[in-house]
């Protein structure tokens, strides 16, 4: 592994991605991003629905191929090795279910065989009891409530003790305590681990929460990059969610919002 | 746990693992295991083919001399047929419930590859047609006094062939679904059916026209069914028609393989594994 894949655990660069063809009009989903994100850091990718998140998850998954570009993660070429990165890294989101009717315990035990554990009983076990799923490994995992199934999914992302999770939104259409519950267990598992984590979210406390850096992306471009608090104090804002209205918007800089305010004083 | 932790928990990636094939056939297993009715559906039909084809073959083996010379002619094709059928059905129901459950992206940002995916969706293939075609062959004994086991050591080669052969189907099948996404499903139900006119399963491929016996001699199911009517009729093996089987057999994998990777490769270009589903 070279220096900087050990700085870097994703390096993407020029990465494009275009739906459909020239004949039956095609779509850019991602337009020739550019962005890292450093190994042990916490990463909000934000962004309007159709900014180009899931897209640009998908291929630092390695599930979609980009038109062009190139997307290396742990120092690994994506597009032609990703299998070398796979077993490192895990993702999670509350689209992508897992089945149904596997009980809790089938599922994660497949899982677990799935990234070559060790132990996979022994782990099953000790993630159930970490994030409270003793009483439900023998219940179908379709017969959970959301909440529930966040707490499985996560537990599935967690099986390989993954040094890169990808999560999209992973507190979607959770109560309160329970997306806090999840925001406490991911902020500890990346102290005790130190592993990276690249979160998409639409939601501003759990980005400024949680993340070192912020990535926002509009009509499937990074628009601006910084920390929370950069972002803040860049574009006069006292919360992320002004900042994010302000990028959807197209309120460059925060000088229409700041123009605003001084016109609601006058 | 610090990442380098991972590194001890973790076994080898090798480029094929059957340890992840293996829990893919467990991930199917409990599924087949979790659900009685699936279990009745799997040696349902069978079941009901060969008592059907079994009263058939007593009343033809009374009134047609070309079924009295070959006893359980029509139990035998019955039986083996259903080898090909199951065969092609256990890797298509298998992907498609990939499908219905919208797992293909939690599968495939694993370290499973399509090798070895598709090496579970054989071997669980394999497991649901012991399933629904052995009760039905062991019921045909006490039932009309006929053992499709008495074909003897070419029956493994018949039942090897008829199967592989549906795995190739199932694999265009699995192609197709991807590329056109669950429009497609239906497909899984009714492809085989389009085969059996020209696999001659029970009739000879002498009774086609002309230039349809040449597209049955192309296809691997109608050398086996001709293989197992020259033990029933004449008592010989017909070591050509397996030949024939064989050699198309490897064809036909050759190209629903390379028609499966190439539409599995299409659809990480559209997206299509993590947009699975209507």
């Amino acid at each position: 592994m070279d220096q900087c894949a050990k700085q870097h655990a994703i390096r993407a660069e020029n990465l494009t991605k275009r739906y459909g063809t020239a004949r039956s009009g095609e779509v850019t989903a991602v337009d020739g991003i550019s962005f890292t994100v450093a190994a042990g850091s916490v990463t909000g990718l934000l962004g309007g629905n159709g900014a180009g998140k899931t897209t640009t998850i998908s291929m630092l998954l390695g599930l979609l191929l980009p038109t062009s570009g190139t997307v290396e993660v742990l120092g690994v070429d994506m597009v032609r090795h990703r299998h070398a990165a796979l077993p490192r890294m895990n993702f999670s989101s509350p689209y992508v279910e897992l089945p149904h009717r596997l009980t809790v315990r089938e599922n994660l035990t497949v899982y677990g065989h799935l990234y070559g554990l060790k132990g996979v009983t022994r782990r099953v076990e000790e993630l159930a009891e970490h994030l409270e799923l003793t009483r439900f490994l023998e219940r179908p995992s379709g017969g959970l409530s959301a909440g529930q199934k966040t707490r499985v999914a996560l537990a599935k992302a967690l099986l390989n003790r993954p040094e890169l999770l990808l999560l999209d939104e992973p507190t979607a259409s959770l109560d309160p305590d329970t997306a806090d519950w999840i925001r406490t267990y991911l902020e500890r598992y990346r102290m005790e681990s130190g592993a990276t984590i690249l979160l998409a979210s639409h939601n501003m406390l759990e980005v400024e929460r949680l993340c070192d850096d912020v990535l926002v992306m509009r009509q499937g471009r990074i628009v601006d990059h910084g920390s929370p608090a950069g972002l803040l104090a860049r574009y006069g804002r006292t919360s992320l969610e002004d900042v994010f209205l302000d990028i959807a918007r197209d309120r460059a800089n925060g000088e229409d919002a700041r123009r605003e305010a001084a016109d609601a004083a006058e | 746990m610090p990442p380098s932790d991972a590194a001890v928990l973790v076994h080898a990636n090798p480029a094929f693992s059957l340890r992840r094939v293996g829990a893919m056939v467990l991930r199917y297993w409990y599924l087949l295991r979790g659900s009685w009715p699936r279990f009745l559906e799997l040696a349902y039909w069978p079941t009901m083919q060969m008592i059907l084809w079994g009263y058939i073959n007593q009343f033809m083996a009374t009134s047609s001399a070309w079924v009295a010379q070959g006893a359980g002619v029509l139990v035998s094709a019955v039986l083996l047929w259903d080898v090909l059928f199951r065969g092609q059905l256990g890797v298509s129901v298998s992907f498609l419930e990939e499908m219905w459950s919208r797992n293909l992206g939690h599968l495939f940002v694993s370290p499973l590859r399509p090798s070895e995916w598709v090496a579970a969706l054989f071997g669980m293939s394999l497991i649901r047609t012991v399933i629904g075609v052995v009760p039905a062959a062991l019921l045909a004994i006490p039932l009309f006094g006929y053992s499709l086991f008495d074909l003897g050591l070419p029956l493994a080669g018949f039942f090897a062939n008829l199967i592989v052969f549906g795995w190739s189907l199932g694999l265009v099948i699995v192609a197709l679904i991807l590329r056109y996404g669950m429009g497609a499903e239906g497909l899984a139900w009714i492809v085989v059916f389009m085969l059996a006119p020209v696999s001659a399963v029970y009739y000879p491929v002498g009774v086609l026209p002309g230039w349809l016996q040449w597209v049955a001699l192309s296809l691997p199911s109608a050398h086996v069914f001709e293989g197992m009517r020259a033990i029933l009729f004449d008592g010989t093996m017909r070591w050509d028609h397996l030949a024939w089987a064989v050699g198309l057999n490897a064809l036909f994998m050759g190209l629903c393989s390379a028609a499966f990777l190439y539409s599995f490769h299409q659809a990480r270009v559209r997206g299509a594994l993590l947009q699975t589903g209507e």
